[in-house]
């Protein structure tokens, strides 16, 4: 049965049938009434609720409770996200599974509190200090949150990373009919390396991030990373619309997808082959959807509420087979499907 | 011949790697102690955080977790609100809980987090070479207060178990020593205490225990703890400052 649910409380819900009964936040707009949902929620699962002192220690319970072998969760918006890279860096070091939204808003700084995209970078680059990466997926509908949030807690357990929810401002305020996942569905692990005392039945376990030995950390680092090689062959994922026969394809995430989507209809109701690669996950990055694209489409059209962080990585994807164009709008705008298609006509 | 004395079997056999005169392996065999005692040491984590006891985790046999700098009692808050059967403590200095991690300290204090603290309080920052701790003396010469910490420009040291008892979510907390036997002794029945009350369920409990640090101090083992005698008991005077069991509150 679907239900209208607002994003961000259908991606609260979600969490808690995915089997995550820990929820360490903090306040800040617009990820407001995901906190405030779970604050109801929690007590009904007896499950946790804790509204932290800050985004520091929320992060730092949720790695306490991850170190304690428990779904847990925190969420937040850009500058809040921001004072969690710390706990993300030491999480990644200490190869602890959790999920983090990000509700994004225009940055740099205070910035707005509208809808934004600016926080790729750091999502997928330098969420912290170190040599890591997490999983980050991007929803765009209020059902793909729902879906996205129970693959993000299962696709981190069998990792063994944090993974991230890139949200924005609008999708966590919008509201759309939803199915939920029945309560009680999510497949729990068993995680034989949690702190969770050891009964006199094992040795210890320690969660640590610490190597002061530069061979041993040099080589706990490259065994991470040959798993971020599997994660990168399993865990892409993108929609390919309309591509096939596409001479321009756009490549657009979350909400600005749903702006390019709009605009492709509107393109092929004037005649014209244009489609759409959407990255579900930004890291790993779609690399295999995007280079079926370039394999015969003229241009290729980013389209993002920023000021086109995502270029880059769409370049090196397909070793800039075709020209990468960009349009975006930023800090708090949003662009419109008209905007789009006359980018789209001036490049046919 | 019987046996009258023995390392805790909560301690593991790896060589610590403390300084000679250091009191932090006399404050491991009292945690490792407690957790002996109590029966507990399979449902015990421990959080080891930032700063000389970072590497506790290899220690303690019971399960440990490293916390980011600071961050201890947030971790600690995670793993108890997780596993409310586990026995949660930190181990903590000086910087790490009242200078980087102050508001982490004060707020699971004042929620009555049901978890127990160990506090070093040994006035400086040992591991990076000896820099002003927030627990620096009026006057101490330290790496970053060459001239004596000037309390017109660094301001007063912090005395934490005297603004922890103000708050109600703290159940017990008292400040030790650990310079002679007899101060070895009301520390070792403090630190069971902290756990025991964690075991009870009756909430934050925090014991600090000031500690010498004869290599950044520049004073030999001997000199050091005549040194903390002389000039930190008196500025950190010894005592409970607060057991919601005795109805203590200074």
């Amino acid at each position: 049965m679907k239900v209208l649910m607002k994003g961000n409380e259908a991606l609260a819900e979600a969490a808690i049938r995915a089997g995550c009964h820990h929820f360490f936040g903090y306040p800040i707009t617009p990820q407001t009434e995901l906190a405030a949902y779970m604050s109801k929620r929690m007590p009904q699962v007896n499950g946790t609720y804790l509204q932290a002192e800050s985004e520091i220690a929320a992060i730092n319970m949720v790695l306490g409770a991850s170190s304690a072998g428990v779904r847990a969760m925190t969420s937040s918006s850009s500058p809040g996200v921001s004072l969690k890279g710390e706990g993300i860096s030491y999480m990644a070091g200490s190869d602890l599974p959790a999920v983090i939204i990000n509700v994004q808003r225009g940055g740099p700084g205070l910035g707005g509190i509208q809808p934004s995209q600016a926080d790729y970078w750091q999502a997928t680059k330098a969420t912290g200090h170190g040599d890591f990466q997490i999983l980050v997926f991007a929803p765009s509908t209020v059902q793909e949150m729902v879906d996205l949030i129970s693959h993000a807690f299962d696709t981190a357990d069998k990792y063994r990373m944090p993974a991230m929810i890139l949200a924005d401002g609008m999708l966590g305020q919008m509201m759309e009919p939803v199915e939920l996942p029945e309560e009680g569905s999510a497949n729990l692990p068993e995680k034989e390396w949690a702190a969770k005392g050891h009964g006199g039945k094992r040795a210890h376990n320690i969660i640590n991030s610490l190597y002061l030995t530069p061979e041993k950390l040099e080589q706990l680092v490259k065994e991470r990373f040959e798993r971020y090689e599997t994660v990168k062959r399993n865990e892409q994922m993108a929609e390919e619309y309309l591509t096939e026969d596409a001479d321009v394809v756009l490549v657009a995430y979350g909400a600005s997808s749903r702006v390019a989507r709009s605009a492709v209809n509107k393109a092929r109701e004037k005649g014209l082959k244009v489609g759409l690669v959407r990255p579900i996950t930004l890291w790993p990055f779609p690399t295999d959807a995007l280079n079926r694209a370039a394999s015969h489409a003229k241009n290729f059209l980013v389209v993002e509420m920023s000021m086109g962080q995502m270029v880059d990585d769409v370049k090196l994807a397909i070793d800039c087979k075709v020209p990468v164009h960009f349009y975006g709008r930023t800090g708090g705008m949003i662009p419109t499907p008209a905007d789009v298609l006359a980018q789209i006509e001036a490049l046919l | 011949m019987a046996i009258v004395f023995q390392k805790p079997s909560t301690l593991t056999d790896a060589p610590m790697h403390y300084c000679p005169g250091c009191t932090h392996g006399i404050v491991h065999r009292l945690v490792a102690q407690a957790l002996e005692e109590l029966g507990v040491e399979g449902k015990a984590v421990g959080v080891a955080s930032v700063g000389c006891s970072v590497m506790c985790y290899d220690y303690f046999t019971c399960d440990m977790v490293q916390a980011p700098h600071g961050r201890a009692q947030a971790v600690a808050t995670g793993l108890k609100r997780a596993r409310p059967d586990n026995v949660i403590f930190t181990y903590q200095g000086d910087g790490d809980l009242a200078a980087i991690g102050t508001a982490e300290t004060v707020h699971a204090a004042t929620r009555g987090e049901n978890i127990t603290v160990i506090f070093i309080n040994n006035a400086i920052y040992g591991m990076t070479g000896g820099q002003m701790a927030p627990t620096s003396l009026p006057g101490q010469i330290t790496q970053t207060t060459p001239y004596g910490r000037d309390t017109n420009t660094a301001g007063y040291p912090v005395r934490v178990c005297e603004m922890l008892s103000t708050l109600s979510g703290v159940a017990f907390a008292q400040r030790v020593t650990v310079d002679n036997v007899k101060n070895v002794n009301i520390a070792r029945k403090a630190i069971k205490k902290a756990f025991q009350n964690q075991i009870e369920g009756k909430g934050y409990s925090i014991v600090e225990v000031l500690s010498t640090c004869p290599t950044n101090w520049g004073l030999s083992p001997v000199e050091a703890l005549k040194w903390l005698e002389d000039n930190m008991i008196p500025y950190y005077p010894l005592g409970v400052y607060k057991d919601v069991e005795e109805g203590v509150k200074k």
